[in-house]
């Protein structure tokens, strides 16, 4: 791994940053692209250039994806740019989150209507929101996590902004969109209304620029180089800090076979815990208790996380660690098994359990993933789907901990490959088996 | 805890076989007859059901499947119809006339904008009536003799297209011939700089229609994989005249009738993924050491009948039936019902599975659906309430409380339709 | 797939017969359908062989093309089958009813009923989509021409197969196989279900026969000829291409006698292919009318016969014929459409039919149990106002997986919202779930009569029964697709070529 100072990656990435502002400032083309690996510093990379677009003189419209990722846009412009008039475009139901409360006030207003917001010079709302709105233009849209926004959805919130100029920031290597109807009558069609926005974008104009944030700034050098391997493998990024920058470790110690598991996550930022091969139910009772113990002792031990480079020091507490699933009523064992009466007094009800649906966007100090051929006999497109696997791996800051049934090489090598083929639908990198295997080559090897 | 190895260990107490013990054994399955070969749909089809230790016996011994299936009384139903057979030839000498005059017209225009240079047209010649998989004739390796020279031409420099070429892999240590409709030609594709040179482009012509843009996904993946084949044979072969073989494009042309007449229309299609999965299972093969290096001495194949001591009667067949039947069950299937559109064994395998009552019977989503248990005659007993065993309580929970869910809702009246109000 | 199906599946195949996985039929079956049962040519994009049709089980109508290797004649037959089609379709335009204005729409006429189409299998509703492909652009002049009926025919079967059949809740145009599997769970895979003949044998065995028995018998294509639309290969080889040649040769020695000879045997020999599959689809039409139609059946084939009466207005207004590939804004509009009814239809068919609610119930997004708690008085107050918000505590043995804060609704009151609060283990085992009801009390501060359930009821609830008041989003007018999505498309003009497609 390349030993460079923090200095110069952040050049690196701010060049990026340049010369999408400088791309989009110019004019010279209707929308820009920024490819966001996990991590790399999208939302600072929209707040920062909201500023600049805002500057011009001319409104922006900023379009995510669910509540919660606007309400943190809003909190962080707000504090990156006070001076500005900010507006969130709400639904009737809406209620104000407690974090935000305190931001309002003249420079940031809340309203359902869309002329009440007419002052602001940043107007943010969900993409279903901004879907129901019938007037407006703006001069100026970012839309955000744009590979996770599907293409009719854009197509609802394009007439916003198709006079003006767009960005569209996403990480191509999460979860599509995806449709509860088959949709084979579009398959190849270049607006096939169940395929990403960015996908549908560039196959009508595929010369708009596209840029790539360069680093990951959450993904510890111990796991950028299998993620960006197996998930990213012909835009490959590496990690925005050094080995030496972060470590975890333990005020207490064990000898337990989680504890092991434990100690090599913090030593080498990964670890596989495994159990017996067993073909079991969804919520297999003992992967599931798995995950939940390794949280008990990570929490027991009284694990810290040093960043060095970021300055942090400080203690894992329930609410930094994740653990992921591929199932949601395997999410809600995990709960169940968090919320054990000495574990929930040791707070651990307040570890985030989700899918990884949930799980995009976010990030926390430690996960521990169920993966998600666990206790399985055969893989289905939706387990062996790249973006799951790819989420799952790359919300943590310092460690990952997978915990999983043996038998997954076996399911894999014995999975058919006989792959349907559609016209006219470009051919996705990785494919899914190729990236469990990676994952699974690199983690699961002694 | 033990880590879970990334390759199937082969069973405990087997000793590492050499190829040479391991080729014997596979010869002595399959006795005194000449062995089936490969040809590309076959080694496609190597793709469809990996996990099956009883097919990959079967084809690594070239067992002929076909006649198996009729011996031991399950007669594989596969055939095609005469008019699509027709229909197939009719297309393909169309595009393929005048040297290839339609394609090459294909693949200048709309949408591909190929750049293809003036070239030599080559016929290597096709044997008509060939069987793909029957024993070698001199003919045929005099036929790939005259292809690896005209490929040699092209690694040299010269353009060609090469109509009817004869390509060779490697499979298991035997050596496959594949072939056919297969016209490899150089170009260059639209946007190239001239200075690039041309690269070889395997086409496929099939007679499935595309309409209004769209084909038959399962019939297009089917068509890929078989184009990846020649795409590695054809690799093979620059590789074995010390040329790159990145000569041969990744993206394969997929020639078929557009829409409802008989004009054809070019497609290029990137088979990459196709051919990471043809050459994984390649290179799985030779796995089968281990696999049969456990099986019972007494296990085979042998479908060799004896002429007949007096004439009218039919001869004498090494094994019957039964002992066939017998020897297939003592290697392990793993059968799935879409086995039965890839595999001359599948109606077999379906009745022993429905036999034993195997979960595997009624798909792969019931076999999930059923928290892990394979029998059915185990998933409705504890469904009822018969104790499970410890590995199978949660299987047993989940199932018993479906059941419960049933039997109440059977007692449930359904909602009455409300009076119409409009 | 449901462990409840799962679990079926499994007693049927045990059982030798099928099971059924419904308590009520959430098909509509017309008084009077048109069974059509198509059969293509091997080798051909759409090019039909022979066609059995008819809406009386007693009197099957067959259409054949007398020289499969005779392309034109491939518009004699469409011309043929629109002569079937097209009066059935008329006689269900004919009679209309009034619908009353409301603040949405104008008053207008809705046809009392609409046809239905009955096909063996999803292949046969492919052939029927790529008839209609193939035939809707032809023209009466021009190169090509045609009889004035194939185009109208073609934009028919399109609206069947194309725009009706993929619409979840619709029952204008049927799949058998896929209708019969809905209600029942037979003992061999799904893919084996989708042979009419094997999967009604489970359904409906003959006498002295098992299910499994008579569908192994079923398989075997010479004792049973398949329900296409594609022919068994060995009778394509053993009987249909000699009659062809045969056929041939006759004409070819311009003996008329004997290509009528050869012309009569065709007739037969695609007769007794047609047949078994005929009676075979009238004996399922009959398993499926024994069972008591959805509460929502006729609602939803009010919904049918709107779309119908659409349909026709549009082709008498002289709209052009559906496009090749749907614009990007006609494609959003069609996912939106096709979403939202299936949401609608799993809705209603687990509203209507306690048997698909119990999947639910093993999945985890649905609980069922008896009622031990009610506050009945408790109130939500803001300032002044007030509203009542009952307490409502569930017992239930069902593993229970939802979260705080979702809602629910039940079938036994769909239009009352309830929101789930908590979910204890119980000490007696299973769950004790706290709901709070949030609507469908009457508008007055104390919930009106019967909208609180009682202390010993048994209810389910889930969460997808709620209904979702989500508001359909704006999407643009076609000729104003903005860039991202390509622009407005190119105006369709009808092009030489849609006419062209000759052949040598």
């Amino acid at each position: 791994m390349a030993m460079r100072s923090g200095r110069s990656r952040s050049e690196e990435a701010r060049a990026v940053i340049e010369a999408v502002a400088a791309d989009l400032l110019s004019r010279a083309h209707r929308g820009v692209i920024v490819d966001s690996p996990p991590g790399a510093g999208k939302s600072t990379l929209v707040v920062e250039l909201s500023g600049r677009l805002a500057a011009t003189g001319e409104r922006v419209m900023i379009v995510a994806q669910t509540n919660e990722q606007v309400d943190d846009l809003v909190a962080r412009l707000a504090e990156a740019h006070p001076t500005l008039i900010i507006g969130r475009l709400t639904a009737g139901d809406y209620e104000v989150p407690e974090r935000l409360a305190p931001l309002r006030g003249p420079n940031l207003a809340f309203s359902s209507k869309l002329p009440e917001l007419a002052a602001a010079a940043i107007v943010l709302a969900t993409a279903a929101k901004w879907a129901l709105v019938k007037e407006g233009e703006f001069p100026w849209a970012i839309l955000d996590e744009a590979y996770q926004m599907r293409s009719d959805g854009l197509l609802a919130v394009a007439p916003r902004f198709a006079d003006g100029t767009a960005l569209f920031v996403g990480d191509p290597g999460q979860l599509d969109p995806f449709a509860t109807v088959e949709t084979d009558a579009w398959a190849g069609s270049p607006w096939d209304p169940s395929d990403s926005a960015v996908a549908v974008v560039r196959a009508h104009n595929p010369h708009l620029p596209v840029h790539r944030l360069p680093y990951s700034w959450r993904l510890p050098a111990t796991a950028a180089p299998l993620v960006a391997k197996a998930f990213y493998p012909f835009t490959p990024f590496d990690a925005g800090s050094d080995l030496e920058d972060r470590s975890l470790s333990y005020a207490a110690s064990g000898t337990s076979a989680l504890d092991e598991s434990l100690d090599e996550a913090a030593e080498t930022g990964w670890s596989w815990y495994a159990l017996p091969a067993a073909h079991t139910i969804r919520t297999d009772a003992e992967a599931v208790e798995a995950c939940a113990a390794l949280a008990d002792r990570l929490v027991q031990r009284r694990a810290t996380a040093v960043d060095r480079a970021a300055g942090y020091e400080r203690a894992v507490t329930p609410d930094r660690i994740a653990i992921g699933t591929a199932h949601r009523d395997q999410a809600a064992a995990v709960r169940a098994a968090l919320a054990r009466p000495d574990r929930a007094a040791r707070g651990l009800t307040d570890v985030t359990v989700d899918t990884a649906n949930r799980l995009q966007g976010r990030e926390y100090d430690v996960t521990i993933v169920l993966h998600p051929l666990s206790g399985r006999r055969d893989a289905t497109a939706f387990h062996l789907e790249t973006g799951r696997l790819c989420v799952l791996l790359s919300r943590h800051r310092h460690a990952c901990v997978v915990v999983a049934r043996a038998g997954i090489a076996e399911l894999l090598d014995a999975h058919p490959h006989a792959e349907p083929v559609r016209l006219g639908v470009p051919v996705k990198f990785p494919d899914g088996w190729a990236a469990h295997q990676a994952v699974l080559a690199h983690l699961g090897a002694a | 805890m033990p880590m879970s190895p990334s390759v199937p260990q082969a069973t405990a107490g087997a000793a590492a076989q050499s190829p040479a013990v391991t080729a014997a054994r596979l010869d002595a399955l399959r006795g005194p007859v000449a062995p089936r070969s490969h040809d590309a749909r076959t080694i496609a089809a190597l793709t469809v059901n990996p996990g099956c230790s009883r097919r990959a016996v079967l084809d690594a011994a070239g067992v002929d499947k076909r006649k198996l299936s009729e011996r031991i009384g399950f007669p594989a139903r596969y055939g095609q119809s005469p008019f699509a057979i027709t229909r197939g030839l009719a297309f393909e000498k169309q595009v393929k006339a005048d040297g290839c005059a339609a394609l090459i017209e294909l693949l200048r225009g709309e949408p591909l904008h190929f750049d293809v240079p003036e070239h030599e047209y080559v016929d290597l010649g096709v044997e008509p009536d060939a069987d793909p998989a029957a024993p070698v004739s001199v003919d045929r390796a005099a036929r790939y003799e005259r292809t690896r020279q005209l490929f040699a031409r092209v690694a040299a420099g010269e353009a060609l297209l090469a109509d009817h070429p004869l390509l060779r892999l490697d499979v298991g240590g035997r050596t496959a011939y594949v072939e056919p409709d297969v016209v490899a030609l150089s170009a260059r594709p639209a946007g190239a700089s001239a200075g690039m040179p041309a690269r070889l482009y395997v086409a496929e012509v099939k007679s499935f229609a595309v309409i209004d843009g769209q084909a038959d996904p399962a019939k297009v993946g089917a068509a890929a994989t078989q184009a990846a084949v020649y795409v590695l044979a054809l690799r093979k072969l620059f590789a074995e005249l010390d040329v790159d073989p990145r000569i041969v494009a990744d993206d394969v042309l997929l020639i078929c009738p557009k829409d409802f007449a008989n004009q054809p229309s070019a497609h290029l299609l990137d088979v990459r993924r196709q051919i990471a999965a043809v050459e994984r299972q390649l290179a799985r093969l030779p796995r089968i050491g281990a696999l049969i290096a456990d099986l019972d001495p007494a296990v085979d194949f042998d479908l060799a009948v004896d002429p007949p001591e007096t004439k009218g009667e039919p001869g004498r067949e090494h094994r019957n039936a039964a002992e066939l039947t017998k020897s297939l069950t003592m290697i392990e299937a793993r059968y799935a019902p879409e086995c039965v559109t890839n595999c001359e064994m599948a109606f077999h395998c379906r009745s022993e599975a429905r036999a034993a009552g195997a979960a595997d019977a009624l798909g792969r989503s019931v076999r999930d659906s059923l928290g892990g248990i394979d029998s059915l005659a185990e998933a409705i007993a504890v469904a009822d309430g018969a104790a499970a065993t410890a590995e199978r309580q949660e299987a047993a929970r989940l199932l018993r409380a479906a059941a419960r869910a049933y039997e109440e809702a059977s007692r449930t009246a359904p909602r009455a339709a409300e009076p119409e109000a409009d | 797939m449901s462990t409840l199906t799962a679990l079926a599946r499994a007693r049927a195949a045990h059982a030798g017969r099928a099971v059924p996985i419904t308590a009520v039929r959430h098909v509509h079956l017309s008084e009077e359908p048109l069974v059509l049962i198509p059969l293509m040519q091997a080798g051909e994009a759409a090019a039909p062989l022979a066609v059995m049709a008819g809406t009386d089980r007693d009197a099957p109508r067959l259409l054949l093309v007398a020289q499969p290797r005779n392309r034109d004649q491939r518009f004699d037959f469409l011309t043929a089958l629109a002569e079937l089609l097209v009066p059935y379709i008329a006689e269900r335009r004919e009679h209309t009813e009034t619908v009353e204005a409301t603040k949405n729409h104008d008053e207008w006429e809705r046809c009392t009923d609409a046809p239905q189409l009955i096909l063996p299998n999803p292949g046969g509703v492919e052939a029927l989509r790529l008839l209609g492909r193939s035939a809707r652009f032809r023209t009466v002049d021009g190169p090509y021409p045609v009889d004035p009926r194939v185009p109208l025919l073609g934009r028919y079967l399109t609206w069947f197969a194309d725009d009706r059949a993929p619409m979840p809740g619709s029952s204008v145009c049927l799949a058998l196989t896929s209708v019969l599997a809905q209600h029942w769970a037979t003992g061999q895979s799904a893919l084996e279900d989708q042979h009419l003949p094997a999967l009604l044998s489970w359904i409906d065995p003959p006498d002295g026969m098992s299910g499994s028995e008579a569908a192994l018998r079923a398989e075997d294509p010479d004792a049973v000829p398949p329900a296409g639309p594609s022919t068994d290969p060995a009778f394509d080889t053993g009987v249909l291409a000699p009659l062809v040649r045969a056929q041939e040769e006759a004409r070819a020695a311009e003996d008329m006698r004997a290509v009528t000879k050869a012309e009569d045997e065709l007739k037969a020999a695609l007769t007794a292919q047609l047949e078994p599959t005929w009676r075979t689809m009238w004996q399922g039409i009959d398993v499926l009318r024994s069972l008591p139609a959805a509460a929502s059946d006729l609602l939803r084939w009010q919904v049918d016969r709107g779309r119908f009466t659409d349909f026709m207005a549009g082709i008498e207004e002289g709209v052009p014929p559906q496009p090749k590939r749907p614009s990007a804004v006609a494609a959003a509009r069609r996912l939106a459409d096709l979403e939202a009814a299936q949401q609608s239809y799993d809705r209603t068919q687990a509203i209507d039919d306690p048997l698909v609610l119990a999947r639910y119930r093993v999945g985890g997004e649905a609980f069922a149990g008896r009622i031990t708690f009610v506050d009945a008085e408790r109130q939500e107050t803001k300032g002044k106002r007030a509203w009542p918000r009952p307490l409502v505590v569930l017992h239930t043995e069902d593993e229970v997986i939802l979260r705080p804060g979702v809602k629910l609704a039940s079938p036994a009151r769909v239009n009352q919202t309830v929101r789930l609060r908590a979910v204890r283990p119980s000490e007696t085992g299973g769950y004790e779930v706290e709901l709070e009801l949030q609507s469908g009390m009457g508008r007055g501060k104390t919930p009106e009569e019967g909208s609180v359930p009682l202390v010993g009821e048994e209810r389910c609830y889930a969460t997808f029964l709620a209904e979702q008041r989500g508001t359909r989003p704006e999407l643009p007018e076609s000729d104003k697709t903005p860039w991202t999505h390509g622009g407005p498309p190119w105006p369709h003009v009808p092009r030489a070529e849609d006419q062209a497609e000759d052949w040598q």
